[in-house]
This record gives C-alpha cells, structure tokens and sequence, in this order.
C-alpha cells in the first residue's frame, strides 16, 4: 500500500488499485450478481436508477394520513378526500398529495414487530431485526453497493442522507456509509486553503503513514480509514458537488418544493439523482406524537411534507425521472388506533401504511387492507423485508443476490423478503 | 478542590514542554529516547505471571489465558513501551502522553513501571484530567451528547460527574446520588445538586424513560420493549417493567422559569403520592396489556423483591409510630445490593478499555445474552465489591493486565480473535478503536500543547461541546436517541482536513507549536522527531524522514511551511485517530 495517492498525471497506481479492489469487493460478496449487472451495465447506465427514501422519524400516524377510517371510535377528526387516483382517498391535509396519487402506490397492510424507535429504526431500514453479532446493510448501502458501477463517473458518495443519520453500511464496509449533511446543502469543512499541488504533496506523506499502519496488520479499521481518505479527495476536488446547492435553483421551483428544512431537502434530492447519485434519504422527524397529534398534524407536520412530496413527485414526473426513481415514504412504525389521554397516539407497529412510487411500480393502487378501526390487517401481511424486496425489485436489483458477511455467513439481500406481487404490473 | 496539587502538576508538565521544545535549548535531549532497543520489545515485566504482586491482575490474567487455551490462540507479544504508554493515557485520562510524559516512561527502566505510570494517572497529579475524562465518558452514557433537551443542564450534570471523580467517589455511593437526587439541575441556583440532570430529562410520561436508563446503564437490563408487551425472545415480562416504573412515581419534576419562555432550571423533588387509585396507602398504577386489559403494578425490583406499596414518603405519626416509605431511596439500596450492579459496571469498564466488553451490547446482561468470559464477569464483579466499589482500583486491575498490554498487531496464532465480524471477544490482541471525539479534541490540545493555555473548566467543556456537535445527529424521539457521525465518515475526515480545531492545531503562527519548533535549535530530523512523537509516540521511519525532506524542498526552504505540511499528515492519519 506504500503508493503514492496521486501523481503529477492525476491518476495513481494507489487510485487505479482502489478502484481493482472494488471490483474485487464486488465479486466476493455478490459473485452471483457480477454476471448479471455486467450484462445490464450497458442498459442500466443509459437509464441509471436511483431511490429516494424519504423517512419519517419518529413513526408517523398512517391512519390520519394515508388510511383513514371515518367514524371508527379510532379514527380521529380527520376526514378522507379524494384523490387523481380512482378510489384511493387519503387525509384532507394531504391535499396536493391527492393531485400526484396517481404516480404513487399505498400499502396499507404493512405488519412488523418492532415498536422501539431504534430497533424499528433499524429493522425497517436494513430488513433484518437487530442482531448484536452482526450489522446489516441499509438500503442506501444495498443500493449504493448494487447501482454505483452504473453510474461510473459520479464522483460524489452514491448514498446521501440529508438532515437525519439514516442508518451505516453495515458488512459492506465504510465505503458504502452514508453521507450526511444538512437539509441546507452545506457540506463543513470543504475548503482546504491550500493550492493542489501542495495537497498532492501533503497527501504523499499521508499515504506513507497510513500503509505503514496498514502493513503491520491490526485490524480492518485501518484500511477502513485510508478507503475513506480517499473518497474524501475525491469529493474535495469534484465539481459535482454543485449538485448539493440548492440556492442554485429558480426561486420559483424552491418555492415550489417549500422554504422548510424537508422542502430543501427533497429539492436536493432530485438534483442528487440527476447527477447521479443512486441513493438519497431525507430526513423528516417529529412524528413521535404521544400528545395532541392532530393540532401537531394538521398544523405543522402534514402541510410541510405535503408540499415537499407532491412537489418531488410532480418534478421527477415532469422531468421523466420517475420511472427510474422509486419513491419510499415510511417511518420505524405507526401510532395505536386507540387515542390515549394526552390526546396522542402512542408507538403501534401491527398495521400499518408506506406509500411507494415510481420506477417499476405499478401506479395508482393500493396493496391490502385494514379493519374497521384500523388494528388488525384483514389481507395478507407484508414485512419490512417484503417492501424491501419490492424497492429492489423496482429498480431492477436481483433478489438472487447474497452477500457475505464479515464472518462468512451468506446474507440473502433484503433478507429474503418476499416481492408484493400486487405491486407489479 | 486539590488545586494546589494540580497547579503543581501544570507547572511541571510545562516545565517538561518546555524543556523538549525549547525556545532556545541546543543540545537539549534528542526527542524522546526512542532507541532502537526499547522500541524493539517490551521491558522484563510483561512475563505471562506478573501481576505487580495485585491478586485481582492475576485473576484477570489467569481468566484470560485460561480463554486463550480453550480457544486455541496464541497471543499476540506486548505492545512496545510507546505504544502501552500512549494507550493507558488515553484510557484513562483521555489524551495522548505529552513528549515530555513519553520520554519519562520510555526511559524509565525500573521494572515495574507500568503500575507506577497507572499509579500516576489514578493520582493526585492528574486528578483534574482524569476527572475530566470519565466525566465526559459518563456524561454520554447518562444523557448522551445531544444538547437539545431542554430539560437537562449539561454542565450541571458535568460538575457534578467531575467531583465525584475526582474524589473517587464509591461507585454505589455514585449510583445511590444518581437514582435518589433531588434539588435543582443547573449550577449557581439554590438547592444545586447537578446529579439530577440524570433523571430530569426522563420524568415525563411517568418517567417511563427514567425506568428504561436506570435499568440499562446500572444493571445492564434492557426492559425498554417491555413498556408495552412481553419480550418476544427474552425473560422480560411487561409487568415487570411496570412494577420498576412504579419506583419512580413520588419524583416530580418542577419547571423554573425565566421570564415567559425559556426554562431555567429544572427542581427534582419526592412527593407522597395518592396513585391511580387514590388511595396513597396502597399507591397503585394501572397498564395495559395489548388485548387492552387493565393490569395494576406496585413496585417491586426485578429480582422479584416486593415493596411497601405505601405512596406516602416516610414519616412519624404524634403516637410516634412511622409510615411510609421513599421509593427512589429503597430501588436504590436494592440496585446497590444486587449482584447486577457491580457486573454492570465491570463490563462497561472493560469495553472502555478494551473496546469491547464481555456482552454485546455492552448494557445487555440478560440470560439471553451469554457473556464471553462469564466467570471473569461475575469474579471481577465480586471483587469491585469486596473492594468498596473503589472505582479507581478497578480500573488499576485492568489496565496492568497482560491483555491490557498485548499489541494489537495480529500475530500468526490469533487471526481469528476478531470481535469485529462477530466472534466473541478473546482478548489476545489489544482492538484497534477510533478515538472517541473527546478524546481527539483533547489530543489534539495535548500534541500542538495548546492545553497549556487551556482552562480545564466549564468554559472549556463548553467549547468542546459545540465543536461536538457538528457530529452528533438527534432523532428527535421522546427516548433522545442519537448517533453520531464521527465514525470514520466522510465529514469526520473533512473536519480533519480542514476544520477549525485542525487549523489551529497546524497554524505557523508566532509562538504557536510548529513556531516554537521551527524556531528551536534542533536539527531538520530532530524537528520531524518531534512531530512524530508528539503525536504517533515514535520515530519516523527513513522513508517518511525522506518525503519529509522533499516537502522541505518543496517548500524552498520554509522550515516551518514543510513542518506544517508534515504535522497535518501525522494527525491525518489513521495511526493517530485510531487508539492501538
């Protein structure tokens, strides 16, 4: 590893080796893969994919936003309105979300186990419960891991997390983490005050120190770090990195999206995927609504995602991005049916909705039912592992791909999760 | 407050500080004695059987290897003398050794100098420091690093942690002040009593937050999912949450204003309590199941000891006979007598100084959760106890481990002790961890000595805490949950390159510490030693002083140019984040 980072022609050996090692990453934890996404590389990169997950922490009430059930002792003071898409009604404060239902899809027959925010924070963004032996990939990782060899020239990270954590890369390793910044676009410290050259030199010695550690073989984490580094340089000297200025466009279509941390970030979303990047989360929390949840929902938190949403659907639409970005709204989990008496909902995880769209799926419908008072799901029961599945399925990912976890045991990707048929044309 | 000591201490280490990077000493000490000989292996007293003549480092030891024998490993040699003295300062004072302290170590050929450098840290020298650090580790663990709640005054809860560690307060006495404390949180206001802070942000929803932390962080039991239903695959049963929760239903907390708006500080008292049912003698309250029954608890502990269900906090009637009974007081005599407590805490010491500890999470001491030397765990738990919960103490036991001094450098008979892909824990090699970010930001102080000018008091905590927060993401949910990304991000490395803590650390300016150095009358190899040592605790090899020359050269000559272009790639490196 002792190889300089970058020479005078800007393309290293140490580059050029990071770039033979990802390869071989690739061919270790998703041999059965390789073939299949070499054969596409050339269809999947005319069109690339990309998903936007848009994550409610906190859990939100999909019976006052997506399910609602009218005159049910549980159903709240909200009424249903009707939407662009035949028979599908969803809150009355979601009204601009009922022009793009059409693009979308609802499953109200969502059905999980895990009612603590972190673990369900988990569970829903890996497909897997939380094991401590084992750390499982997110779906940024899943996706980025799956999609990034087909967009070859993006230079910026293939998974970004706007205003939240999301959830790491898990066995994949910190190539694959998130990158976080906040709703504002504003990525700290990018500016290194110094001219190139002096940076080729100063990364020179730096490369020096790292692959002497590296050589004395204490452990992953240091090679971890020098992957990391390099990403690092690579972001610093991109012009890409544009795609995280939202101030860069029209006011008009920043009016649009909603002057609120999520309006921004959903904007930045779709200037992320048009560079490139295959993965963006946006953040929008405070659903965590143990008291007063309807003043909360119908004055603040509804409004400020139904402005931003109905915007990103409407732009994507209109710029033929959509069928190839699928769209995820959900949270770690739902609120009880039954209103407690601080006037809020408390954690509820047995029924519940996400709302999908785009890319390969089918639009307009709605995938299960609830009961009357909306505690029990009356179809069949979909798992975090299912939808999974489902998103990866919409964006042309194999199910058949395994992973290898770092102690050698193969990992089914989305853990296996069953594809929601009626999602599918 | 043993300020004189520490005054002394100071003065001393600056002293030193000056001595190896005087303004104008020719001919002062080449940069620490790293001689080839030291560097090539341990001194005599890391043989198999020496414990320091300590019976609890020869049962940690015995345990260990007994561990290893099973499993078939073959541990790694011990760490060299630099690399030892640069871990156990930032375990336990939560820096890197200054060059002056790595120097006194390194050339220091009494055999027993490893409990005389752990003796050191533990003493009155570095009282401040080590007050400092666990202060911190324990300010996370009881509150996080979030400062959104407004309901917890961080440097509150500090001073308090400060003072208890700094005068080795008896860890049951620690957990009795935290679990019964009543008064107000925030520092300067009447009734102060900063150990509040631990509860006063948990108490709403009938401190159902309260219940789920005390349980976790002092006797290692997650009951958190069991609020609302029997645990799918462990012992835990809802009622059992309910009956703990039922410990904290006489605190209140009271909300002091200032002006209209903003809450000032937050008073913690004990209120005799009438229940759900209304009748205080017999304090019920009601939950519910998930068929949607109604269940009644009264308190009683998790080993199933039931208490007087009495909401009335004790008093004396005229006749003289006495009623009633403070919840808190008692859950905490309980806690302190349970055999969960002092194996708790042993663990979580343990994972603070090995990375990792005998469960995984380190919080988890449930049946479910096998733990990986269980036997060490529950003998290392006793003896804290025979031993007054002398947290000092335990933390000398562990650190003059032979494990403790293993190199983390995988040999050819121990490849497989990697905890990170999932295997239990074996300890035959030291784990490479990432600094906490703590500890980085006061090594980064240490390594440029700009802790010299530091104050080590709130106003510096204060910076500190703002510099963390660029890393810290709250998921704003009722149970404050939080991570972190200073994990070997992106940002984290960006913060790195050119963060303003980073900036000031690699300034030329006049009279800062690449100044002092360039201006120095060491040679061009010594001013690189200097760097290396004061950072990574060794000597750079030829190939490093060889790219360090050509920076020289492409500095034309800017001496203090090509040491800044050195030292920012020293402290870029994952040799310095990385604790090894």
């Amino acid at each position: 590893m002792a190889l300089p980072l970058f020479t005078v022609d800007g393309m290293s050996r140490r580059h050029l080796m990071s770039h033979l090692a990802g390869a071989a990453a690739l061919a270790g934890p998703a041999t059965a893969f390789t073939n299949s996404i070499l054969a596409n590389a050339a269809d999947l990169k005319k069109r690339h994919k990309a998903a936007i997950l848009l994550w409610m922490g906190g859990g939100p009430s999909t019976m006052d936003i997506w399910d609602l059930k009218p005159g049910a002792s549980t159903g709240g003071p909200f009424r249903p309105i009707s939407t662009s898409a035949d028979g599908i009604q969803i809150s009355e404060h979601m009204p601009l979300m009922a022009k793009q239902m059409h693009h979308m899809a609802l499953v109200r027959s969502m059905s999980t186990r895990e009612a603590d925010h972190m673990r369900g924070r988990y569970y829903m963004h890996t497909g897997y419960v939380p094991n401590p032996n084992v750390e499982h990939p997110s779906y940024g990782a899943v996706i980025a891991h799956e999609l990034a060899d087909t967009v070859p020239d993006l230079e910026i990270p293939p998974f970004v997390s706007v205003g939240g954590g999301s959830v790491g890369p898990g066995f994949l390793g910190m190539t694959w983490a998130p990158f976080v910044v906040d709703s504002n676009g504003n990525v700290r410290n990018l500016d290194m005050g110094i001219d190139p050259s002096r940076l080729s030199q100063r990364l020179e010695m730096l490369d020096a120190i790292e692959g002497k550690f590296i050589g004395e073989k204490r452990g992953p984490s240091a090679e971890d770090h020098a992957k990391v580094l390099d990403k690092t340089i690579k972001i610093l000297r991109s012009e890409q990195m544009e795609a995280f200025k939202v101030s860069k466009e029209p006011s008009d279509v920043q009016e649009r999206y909603g002057n609120t941390g999520f309006g921004r970030g959903c904007l930045m979303a779709r200037r992320l995927v048009e560079q490139g990047v295959p993965f963006v989360e946006v953040d929008l929390g405070g659903w965590d609504n143990h008291a007063d949840i309807f003043r909360t929902l119908s004055d603040n938190k509804l409004p400020e995602l139904d402005k931003a949403m109905s915007a990103l659907i409407e732009d994507l639409s209109e710029r033929g991005m959509l069928d190839d970005t699928a769209v995820v709204w959900m949270g770690e989990f739902s609120r009880t049916p039954n209103i407690n008496g601080n006037g809020g909902r408390d954690h509820w995880a047995r029924s519940w909705t996400v709302a999908v769209g785009g890319a390969g799926f089918k639009r307009g419908v709605v995938v299960g039912e609830t009961s009357s008072d909306g505690k029990e799901v009356v179809t069949e029961p979909y798992s975090s592992q299912d939808l999974m599945a489902s998103v990866l399925k919409s964006l042309g990912i194999s199910l058949e791909t395994t992973f290898t976890a770092k102690n050698g045991r193969p990992m089914k990707i989305a853990n296996a999760g069953k594809v929601i048929k009626e999602l599918f044309a | 407050m043993p300020i004189p000591t520490s005054l002394v201490a100071r003065c001393r280490r600056i002293a030193l500080a000056i001595a190896v990077i005087g303004l104008s000493a020719p001919g002062l000490v080449p940069v620490p004695g790293l001689s080839a000989t030291a560097r090539a292996a341990g001194p005599k007293d890391r043989d198999a059987d020496d414990h320091f003549g300590i019976a609890q480092v020869k049962f940690i030891n015995e345990q260990i290897s007994a561990g290893w024998a099973d499993a078939k490993l073959k541990p790694s040699d011990a760490a060299t003398d630099q690399e030892w003295c640069r871990r156990v300062h930032l375990d336990i004072i939560g820096r890197i050794p200054t060059t002056a302290e790595l120097e006194a170590y390194v050339s220091d050929s009494t055999p027993s100098k490893r409990a005389a450098l752990v003796a050191r840290l533990l003493g009155d020298d570095y009282v401040d420091e080590y007050a400092r650090n666990w202060a911190d580790v324990w300010t996370t663990v009881l509150i996080g690093r979030s400062t959104e709640n407004d309901n917890v005054n961080r440097p509150g809860m500090r001073q308090w942690l400060k003072r208890a560690f700094s005068k080795n307060m008896p860890y049951d006495r620690f957990v009795t002040e935290l679990v019964t404390a009543t008064g107000v949180n925030k520092a300067g206001e009447k009734d102060f009593n900063g150990a509040t802070n631990f509860l006063s942000g948990k108490l709403e929803e009938n401190g159902i937050q309260a219940t789920a932390k005390t349980a976790q962080v002092f006797l290692g039991l997650q009951v958190q999912c069991t609020q609302c239903h029997n645990h799918p695959f462990n012992k835990g049963k809802q009622n059992q949450f309910w009956e703990l929760n039922a410990f904290f239903r006489q605190v209140r907390s009271l909300r002091r204003f200032e002006g209209t708006r903003d809450v000032q500080a937050i008073e913690i008292v004990d209120e005799d309590w009438a229940g759900e049912g209304g009748d205080a003698s017999q304090a019920e309250l009601y939950y519910e199941l998930r068929n949607g029954q109604m269940k009644m608890a009264f308190p009683v502990f998790v080993d199933g000891t039931a208490v007087d269900p009495s909401g009335y906090l004790p008093a004396t009637m005229e006749d003289g006979t006495t009623y009633g009974v403070n919840r808190r007081r008692v859950l905490s005599e309980l806690i302190v007598d349970s055999p969960l407590m002092p194996k708790a805490a042993v663990n979580r010491a343990w994972s603070h100084f090995f990375g990792y500890g005998f469960t995984r999470p380190v919080d988890d001491l449930g049946d479910h959760n096998a733990p990986s030397h269980p036997e060490l765990l529950d003998g290392l738990a006793e003896r804290f106890r025979e031993q007054s919960f002398d947290v000092k103490e335990l933390i000398r036991w562990i650190t003059l481990s032979r494990a403790y001094a293993l190199s983390s450098k995988v040999g050819k008979g121990n490849g497989v002790d990697d905890p990170s892909i999932g295997e239990k824990p074996r300890f035959s090699h030291f784990y490479l961890r990432q600094m906490r970010p703590e500890e980085l930001y006061q090594s980064l102080l240490t390594a440029t000595a700009a802790d010299e000018a530091e104050d080590n008091g709130e106003k510096a905590a204060r910076k500190k805490d703002e510099w963390l927060s660029q890393f810290i993401i709250a998921f704003g949910t009722d149970e404050g949950d939080e991570a972190t990304t200073f994990n070997g991000s992106i940002p984290q490395v960006l913060m790195m390159f050119n963060g303003e803590l980073m900036k000031t650390a690699t300034s030329t300016g006049k009279g800062g510490f690449l100044d002092r150095i360039a201006s120095s009358g060491l040679s061009n190899p010594q001013k690189i030693d200097a760097l290396y040592a004061a950072a990574l605790a060794r000597k750079p090899t030829k190939k490093e002083v060889g790219l360090a020359n050509q920076l020289l050269v492409a500095r034309k000559g800017d001496a203090v140019g090509a040491l800044q272009d050195v030292w920012w790639a020293v402290l870029n490196s994952n040799e310095f984040i990385i604790n090894h």
